[in-house]
């Protein structure tokens, strides 16, 4: 990998950047009564947009804004403001990314329709978000965010929003422990304006994604679990390379399982709620590959996993597979509306760096240039220590960005334990363990649920 | 070189800024739930004795409000005037859950940087909080049970991009 190329600036990012800033200190103070310097900011924001298709809408929005004439439509065109200069942004590092992978990338495809969710329930979670707006960060209270309650109960239960559901969970969960705003140190102003504006943009019809368009047909070599995790929601991803039956060019995919979860439900719980829905996991964590027939895939390159359409394949070692078929394999292209830095997750082999460690931080040193390493991305129910990465030699790992830096997550590491070379993946776990630590956490988690269902089965139903 | 350096500080520029500390894992047989919401300390206490009777207690941040009842609404023996076994046990269990210094912080009890469970137990104790109604407790159990049916809800294999947000984390924030 080019890892010079990584810390080389991009044109136009920092510009880019501070008006995405202006938006969300504009957000922090809240857009009911805007302050002379809030609508200098917005201002700033529409500037940014001068010459797109959006141009007239922000403009118009910021107008209303400042006069505290604002409604809906208004917050939506800052939200798609915000969105489409990320959008850009992503685009500008993703272009630098495969440059420095020299992987191809596939071509952009046609959006896929949305799902059809119930319109009452989403203009209920844009009325949530209008008002959030209005109060701004600063002026959040219990009141205020628990609002988001009825409308995140209603929508949990059906698979179809799930995304906006979990998202809104997530998000309200972190305002409802930051309440009183006012007294927030610092306030994650980023952070809570990428959410929010996802969170409104999702509300738009269409917008959720639908069915896939696609299916898939071929060997799926895995190279590593990427786990997410909020109080109540846990996702896993194995990302992997799919060789297809028809000899075209191998394409990385990713497979993924979510479930909604109760708060108490952590750690090796997380493994053992997802790993009965998505075979590829332990797949994954016992080095096989998994043979798929027909299985959907979006344009995306995310399989819709149907344990019917998937058979137990040949053993497969994702070092293997990263140092043979990941060189070659195509990146699908990234849906419109998820054009977003945070999304960047790009699968990438390193070897024959140096690895430095100061107290928690470890970093690794690549052709001369230095990648911090994101350890803490790594499951709490994991075997993959910092020592490990610490001791490494080579890894296997998704590179990210976020606030102007490239790091990289830990996949997997080969490294030398007692004398002898082994590999320490992230996801080991995933599929179940005989590690003793993993057994332990494994019958604390099962206590935990057995405990919640025993109560569920006493108190839910009457 | 780091590029995107304005105004904001630096939490304020991350997007994968961690706002909330996972919460630890613990026994959940004595306090099945326990949680710091709508300015309150709540849980449900299981009956060391009823197998099928819960207690609902809390205590309100600031003015340490306090109450405990079964489920069913009768008023708990113990908290005649003072805290009970009930709520001593949810301060312990809701320190180990989320840590000693969010607790105390969300209660706003003025105790040392590290308190213990009981130590913010007593400092509450010594302001001769009032006893509440137990109005709050129809909410916390309806809550309890919005938390139990999540294990209920139905996992899915379509992709959530907006998780990518949310990875795991194992700093205290
Ligand atoms: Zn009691």
């Amino acid at each position: 990998m080019r890892a010079d190329l990584l810390a080389e600036p991009i044109a136009g990012l920092d510009e880019a950047l501070a008006a995405v800033d202006g938006g969300d200190q504009a957000l922090t103070a809240g857009l009911l009564r805007p302050q002379p310097a809030q609508v200098a900011a917005l201002t700033g924001l529409a500037d940014a947009l001068a010459g797109s298709p959006l141009a007239g809408r922000v403009a118009e929005a910021v107008d209303k804004i400042a006069a505290g004439a604002a409604g809906e439509d208004h917050f939506l065109a800052v939200a798609a403001a915000r969105t489409a200069l990320l959008g850009s942004v992503h685009d500008a590092l993703s272009a630098r990314v495969d440059e420095a992978t020299g992987r191809p990338h596939a071509e952009p495809a046609a959006p896929e329709p949305g799902a059809e969710v119930s319109p009452n329930l989403l203009a209920a979670a844009r009325s949530w978000l209008a008002d959030l707006a209005r109060a701004g960060w600063r002026g959040l209270d219990h009141d205020l965010v628990s609002g988001s309650a009825p409308v995140i109960s209603a929508m949990l239960p059906d698979p179809a929003p799930r995304r906006l559901a979990a998202l809104l969970d997530g998000f309200a969960a972190e305002l409802a422990a930051s309440c009183p705003g006012a007294g927030i140190d610092q306030v994650p102003a980023r952070r809570w304006g990428d959410l929010w504006s996802r969170a409104l943009v999702l509300t738009l019809p269409g917008a959720l994604g639908g069915a896939p368009g696609g299916t898939a047909t071929g060997r799926l070599l895995p190279l590593g679990v990427d786990l997410h995790e909020h109080g109540t929601a846990a996702q896993a991803q194995v990302h992997a390379v799919l060789e297809p039956a028809d000899g075209s060019t191998p394409r990385l995919v990713r497979a993924s399982v979510s479930v909604p979860k109760p708060d108490t439900v952590l750690g090796a719980g997380l493994w053992q709620l997802l790993r009965p829905h998505l075979s590829l996991l332990a797949a994954a964590g016992d080095g096989r590959s998994m043979d798929v027939e027909a299985m959907p895939v979006t344009a995306e390159g995310d399989l819709v996993w149907d344990e019917e359409r998937a058979r137990p394949g040949a053993p497969a070692d994702p070092f293997v597979t990263a140092r043979v078929v990941l060189p070659t394999a195509a990146t699908p292209p990234v849906a419109p509306l998820d054009r977003h830095p945070a999304r960047l997750a790009v699968p990438v082999f390193l070897e024959g760096y140096t690895t430095d460690k100061d107290g928690d931080a470890i970093g690794v040193t690549v052709a001369g240039h230095r990648l911090p390493v994101d350890l803490d991305r790594v499951p709490v129910a994991s075997p993959l220590t910092p020592a490990a990465v610490a001791s490494s030699g080579a890894c296997l790992g998704l590179l990210r960005w976020d606030a102007g830096t490239f790091s990289v997550q830990p996949l997997a590491v080969e490294t030398v334990v007692k004398k002898k070379a082994v590999a320490v993946h992230a996801g080991a776990w995933a599929g179940g363990t005989t590690d003793k630590n993993g057994v332990k956490a494994e019958k604390a988690a099962t206590d935990a649920v057995t405990v919640l269902r025993e109560r569920a089965g006493r108190l839910l139903r009457k | 070189m780091v590029q995107g350096d304005g105004a904001l500080s630096d939490r304020e520029k991350f997007s994968m800024a961690r706002v909330l500390s996972p919460a630890r894992p613990r026994k959940l047989a004595k306090v099945p739930f326990v949680e710091l919401a709508d300015g309150r300390l709540q849980g449900v206490v299981s009956s060391g004795s009823d197998i099928g009777r819960v207690y609902v207690s809390s205590v309100a941040a600031g003015s340490f409000v306090f109450a405990c009842s079964t489920n069913n609404n009768r008023p708990c023996g113990g908290a005649r005037g003072m805290f009970c076994n009930h709520i001593l046990t949810m301060i312990n269990e809701a320190v180990l859950q989320y840590g000693a210094t969010r607790v105390a912080r969300y209660l706003r009890v003025e105790t040392d940087p590290e308190p213990t469970g009981q130590a913010i137990a007593s400092a509450m104790s010594a302001t001769a909080p009032a006893q509440g109604d137990s109005g709050a407790a129809a909410t916390v159990f309806s809550q309890f049970l919005r938390h139990l049916a999540y294990l209920e809800l139905p996992p899915t294999t379509a992709p959530l991009p907006e998780m990518q947000w949310f990875p795991p984390t194992r700093t205290v924030v």
